[in-house]
């Protein structure tokens, strides 16, 4: 390995300690990151690139750095899924309506990680307004898994939404990246691409800023290469916003520290539900596999049964949908989009919005429409929140007897583009995730082993609101336990 | 529930989408699947549970009667597609 | 008479009114702009106000404060917990594509309010509801030929809205309705009541009805935006849906707006188009809940509405009832005359005030906060006239001249030399003179014709050039002239 490669192989903890050590300046990790940009481009990663900002961020970094205030952040080259507002910086969901929008403000977690010194290489993609598994509804274009095998006839599709994040994270293109997670955005995609993606508590970070898709369901949270670094950078992500009526007023946490713990004496809840009739053997094999990795930490495993397991997924399509279609309302080309005129006021609201949506967000506001309209109402948005707090009870008697539970992330490993073409089979690729983002709990992936095809399977852990702790604890046992060290065929600078 | 075109076309009117006439057939049946999915939630018993509201915070935070925010129309209509000054411009709306 | 004299029979108004009170609040219902009138165009704009991605609304506590306060003051339930919800529709003076609003669970529920009617009549109208909402922008269609030209300024700012029973019979009690209702606000000091500037604003449903019959089909006249209009837009409606009626046709149920040019109601065509608002509640906004001893020290530092005031300044005060309703109608007058009467006679003040101050303030067309004489002022001048030293037309003289340039009453009398002579011997010298140059009609009072007593406190006061205290020159007048 080059020096160069070597630069792009370590993980936050690693790097931090480079930096510390003198081994490297951030301006040197930036570099290397941006020479590796070409690799990047192929797998379409970034919606926008900023070079010239991530010059600035690393040399006032390495100003920091030499300053003697630089916190675990400080120099690290990310990538920020571009569904975060970032001032002066072209801002697009990943939709043409939002034209060449430039937000006059940044949202609260991009300005904390910027805050706490982190170098921005550029906007990831995802699918189009967050609304997707399998980042092929971004109008910038489908994102390649780097585990696409050699010669394959169509590339693998990373996940979504935050697919662009997870692919630039497995491929050495960004040291770590943003997402956001309504129904498994992060999980995943993280999944699907063999790094590590948490989603911490509804509430543990800020949505103020962060365009929104389902604002009851919406958080952001790390993607990175590893649990500590997962740790590290939501302690940089997290915290209580004022400007947030939904964020939580929980007390800090040094997640890193928390990792110290352990899981020795901790209770793994499998729930039964999750053993779907159609789960593939390997999907199962892994599970047994995880079961197994957290009995020989000392870890205690529990059955427990979660009975809405099942009704997690149409429930959430009617909440998710219902809010998108009045959370996208303000897109209507009069204060900020790319504007498609009409004869008249009416008309050029549904033509800006006609053309300017792509299929998919038109499909998904059309039944969010549609559900919580006239007569409807009740009928469905009202018995799917129903049936939520019957999901968040079950959740809560399960939690009563063990302290997280455990389960597969995905019902499978990552599929080719154009392979699910039918909507609801594509929703079916946020079965294992939905449950927790319903609940609003907190859930870790970390990449625990290969399917039969060579391609990463993620294991998810579930926790009890705001105890992130234990979730981090029970990732690293897994990650520990399973020693994923495989990395995709499309490594960035891996090149001579 | 099985949507039929018009339908499909009042909810694209309500939603402000521009649906092409010939796109009216395959969205109906599209619409319909996912919904025929969705309504399986009929078959959950929910008598006397409420609805879940705010999954997190308990109570809505109150912020200080305080005035530190605007005096910016600047920033305000940069992003506007038809600015006329410092106001946003629409097509003439006839009252 | 409420009642409208039908061709072939009595008809009966069954109104309602929603009425839209602006919060006295500094910023807005969800943002820290400024909730002030006014404003360059879209100055007054958060982010959050035009809608900008990513944008999240928190809740104003000066608006739940307010919400609360009316809601004591109109005999209501307040609700510990309550719910904000989107009202979806399109429109480019809403940013968002939705306003929040409160649907299924207000902050205030219930209440009632008492009218006063002509001949002290008293009349309880039901209050159905009170909710806090956001305000639209300005579409402005008028500056652009091919352009309406949006301006967010208002977008956000707080709104109560409050709901009446359709309790109102007649364009009399409605005017007296939004009086009452106005009133109780501004007393809270949660609502400025300026109606020309819109911090309240009426729609108001009407139907009509044979008597005893069933409720009729209604119509909703948009934002009447002064008591006048109200009045007049309901005595139009009302006869427009009768004539309807009559000629055997039906009423249409259907938004109407009021032309105060031609005194006349008309479809509001625009928005015929059938809405479905498809509320449900805000996910940025988890619900509302409020304290019950925070409702319990809001209602302990509640201040003294005007029906009680009114009965504490008969009761108390002496005041007649007529003066008493006068001086409550107001809080500001009200205020002015507490102010003014503190430690004097009661009655006396509200002479002065119902009197001089009030006339002129119509004449000048200014509100009493801007009255050139202070209540202090005003009082002190009172104080002059019960000490003596100067008498109640002087009093009036210095009155118009510490209107005319506001300088206190002791400076205005110094300067104008008014003083009015109680210094006995000073009275008696004059008292003297004047009966020795009048011997004869001395002579003639004392022979029997007492009314000439009028004839020498003239000629006294003439004298002192008007400074003599009437009544000392009376009472000595009466010695000398008996003695
Ligand atoms: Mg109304
Ligand atoms: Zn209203």
């Amino acid at each position: 390995m080059s020096a160069l490669s070597d630069l792009l192989r370590l993980d936050i903890a690693s790097a931090r300690k480079g930096l510390a050590d003198k081994q490297f300046t951030a301006r040197e990790l930036t570099e290397a990151y941006l020479a590796a940009a070409d690799d990047a481009r192929a797998l379409n990663g970034f919606i926008t690139e900023t070079p010239e900002q991530a010059l600035v961020d690393a040399d006032a970094a390495d100003a920091r750095l030499q300053a003697g205030n630089a916190v675990a952040m400080t120099g690290m080259p990310i990538a920020q899924k571009d569904l975060f507002c970032t001032k002066g910086i072209r801002t697009t969901a990943a939709s043409k309506i939002l034209g060449d929008f430039k937000p006059e403000y940044e949202s609260t977690v991009s300005g904390k990680l910027k805050a706490d010194g982190a170098v921005l290489l550029g906007k990831a993609n995802l699918d189009e307004f967050a609304m997707g598994s399998a980042n092929i509804t971004s109008a910038f274009g489908p994102v390649t898994n780097p585990w696409t095998p050699e010669g394959a006839a169509t590339p693998l599709t990373p996940g979504g939404s935050s697919g662009g994040s997870a692919a630039l994270v497995a491929a050495g293109a960004a040291i770590a990246a943003t997402g956001t997670d309504t129904g498994g955005s992060i999980r995943q995609p993280a999944a699907l691409c063999g790094v590590v993606g948490m989603k911490p508590t509804y509430g543990r970070c800020s949505r103020w800023g962060v365009v929104a898709f389902a604002s009851s369901l919406d958080q952001s949270g790390p993607i990175t290469r590893s649990v500590r670094d997962a740790a590290i950078m939501l302690g940089s992500m997290a915290g209580h916003d004022p400007k947030d009526s939904t964020s939580a007023t929980a007390a800090p946490v040094d997640f890193e520290a928390a990792l110290a713990g352990g899981v020795k004496g901790m209770r793994v809840g499998v729930p039964r539900e999750y053993r779907t009739d159609g789960m593939p053997a390997e999907i199962d094999a892994l599970w047994q596999e995880g079961i197994e990795m957290a009995k020989a930490a000392g870890a205690e495993i529990v059955d427990v049964s979660l009975p809405m397991t099942k009704m997690a997924l149409p429930a959430y399509y009617i909440v998710a949908l219902a809010e998108a279609s009045s959370n996208l309302a303000r897109y209507d080309g009069v204060r900020y989009c790319a504007r498609e005129d009409g004869g008249d006021l009416t008309e050029m609201y549904s033509n800006t919005r006609g053309t300017g949506f792509g299929e998919e967000v038109r499909r998904r506001i059309l039944i969010g429409t549609y559900v919580l309209s006239a007569g409807y109402y009740d009928a469905y948005y009202k018995q799917a929140q129903k049936v939520r707090t019957l999901i968040a009870n079950d959740f809560n008697t399960a939690f009563n007897n063990v302290d997280v539970l455990l389960t597969p992330t995905t019902p499978s490993a990552a599929f080719a583009a154009g392979d699910v073409d039918d909507p609801v089979a594509m929703y079916m690729n946020d079965i294992f995730t939905v449950p927790a983002s319903m609940a609003g709990l907190p859930g870790i992936s970390v990449p625990a082993g290969l399917s039969a095809d060579g391609l990463p399977l993620g294991l998810q852990i579930i926790g009890k609101p705001f105890d992130e702790a234990s979730v981090l604890q029970m990732g690293q046992a897994i990650e520990d336990a399973a020693g994923f060290d495989k990395t995709p065929r499309l490594l960035a600078g891996a090149k001579p | 529930m099985s949507l039929d075109r018009d339908t499909v076309a009042d909810i694209a009117r309500l939603a402000r989408i521009n649906v092409s006439d010939g796109e009216l057939d395959s969205l109906a049946g599209e619409l319909s699947q996912i919904l025929n999915w969705v309504e399986q939630l009929n078959s959950v018993d929910t008598k006397g549970v409420e609805p879940l509201v705010g999954v997190g915070t308990a109570m809505a935070p109150l912020r200080q009667d305080v005035v530190n925010d605007g005096g910016q129309a600047d920033a305000v209509v940069s992003n506007a597609p038809d600015a006329v000054g410092p106001y946003f411009g629409v097509p003439k709306v006839i009252e | 008479m409420s009642n409208i004299e039908g061709r072939d029979g009595e008809w009966e108004m069954v109104i309602g009114l929603e009425t839209h009170a602006q919060v006295a609040s500094k910023a807005k219902l969800f943002s820290s702009a400024s909730a002030e009138f006014g404003g360059a165009p879209n100055d007054h704009v958060a982010f959050l106000d035009a809608g900008m991605p990513g944008m999240l609304p928190v809740i104003n506590q000066r608006c739940v404060e307010a919400a609360v306060l009316s809601g004591f003051g109109m005999n209501s339930i307040i609700n510990l917990k309550s719910i904000f919800d989107r009202k979806n529709y399109f429109y480019p003076d809403l940013p968002l594509g939705y306003q929040i609003s409160q649907f299924s669970d207000p902050i205030v529920s219930g209440g009632w309010l008492d009218i006063e009617l002509e001949g002290g009549v008293t009349k309880r109208i039901g209050v159905t509801r009170l909710h806090l909402e956001q305000d639209a922008g300005k579409s402005i269609h008028d500056q652009d030929p091919y352009r309406t030209l949006v301006d967010l300024n208002r977008a956000g700012v707080g709104l109560m809205e409050i709901v009446s029973e359709p309790d109102i019979g007649s364009a009399e009690e409605a005017a007296a309705y939004v009086t009452k209702l106005r009133a109780i606000l501004r007393y809270l000091g949660v609502c400025d009541g300026n109606m020309e500037e819109g911090s309240l604003r009426c729609d108001v449903n009407l139907s009509m009805r044979r008597l005893g019959d069933e409720l009729g089909t209604r119509c909703e006249i948009k934002n009447v935006n002064s008591i006048r209009f109200i009045r007049e837009a309901i005595e139009f409606e009302a006869r427009r849906q009768v004539e309807v009626l009559e000629d055997g046709g039906a009423i249409v149920q259907e938004t109407r707006l009021f032309d105060p040019d031609r005194g006349e109601t008309r479809s509001m065509r625009s928005k015929e188009e059938s809405h479905d608002y498809r509320y449900f509640p805000d996910p940025d906004l988890p619900p509302l809940v409020l304290e019950q001893s925070y409702v319990d020290e809001l209602r302990a530092g509640m201040p003294e509405l005007p029906d009680a005031k009114k009965t504490r300044f008969v009761a108390e005060l002496g005041l007649t009832p007529y003066d008493a309703d006068v001086l409550t109608a107001d809080r500001d007058n009200a205020l002015y005359f507490e102010a003014a009467a503190d430690g004097r006679d009661a009655k006396a003040v509200a002479n002065w005030v119902t009197g001089e101050v009030f006339g002129r303030l119509n004449k000048d067309d200014v509100s009493i906060n801007a009255a050139p004489v202070p209540a202090g002022e005003l009082g002190a001048l009172v104080d002059m006239i019960k000490s003596g030293q100067i008498s109640g037309r002087q009093a009036k003289e210095a009155f118009e001249a510490m209107w005319a340039d506001g300088k206190p009453a002791q400076t205005v009398v110094d300067e104008l030399g008014l003083s009015q002579i109680s210094d006995y011997s000073a009275i008696e010298a004059l008292v003297d003179q004047v009966m020795q140059a009048n011997m004869d009609k001395v002579e003639e009072y004392r022979g029997g014709k007492p009314k000439l007593i009028g004839f020498f406190v003239g000629q006294v006061m003439k004298a002192s050039k008007g400074q003599a205290n009437p009544a000392s020159v009376n009472a000595m007048l009466k010695a000398k002239l008996d003695g």
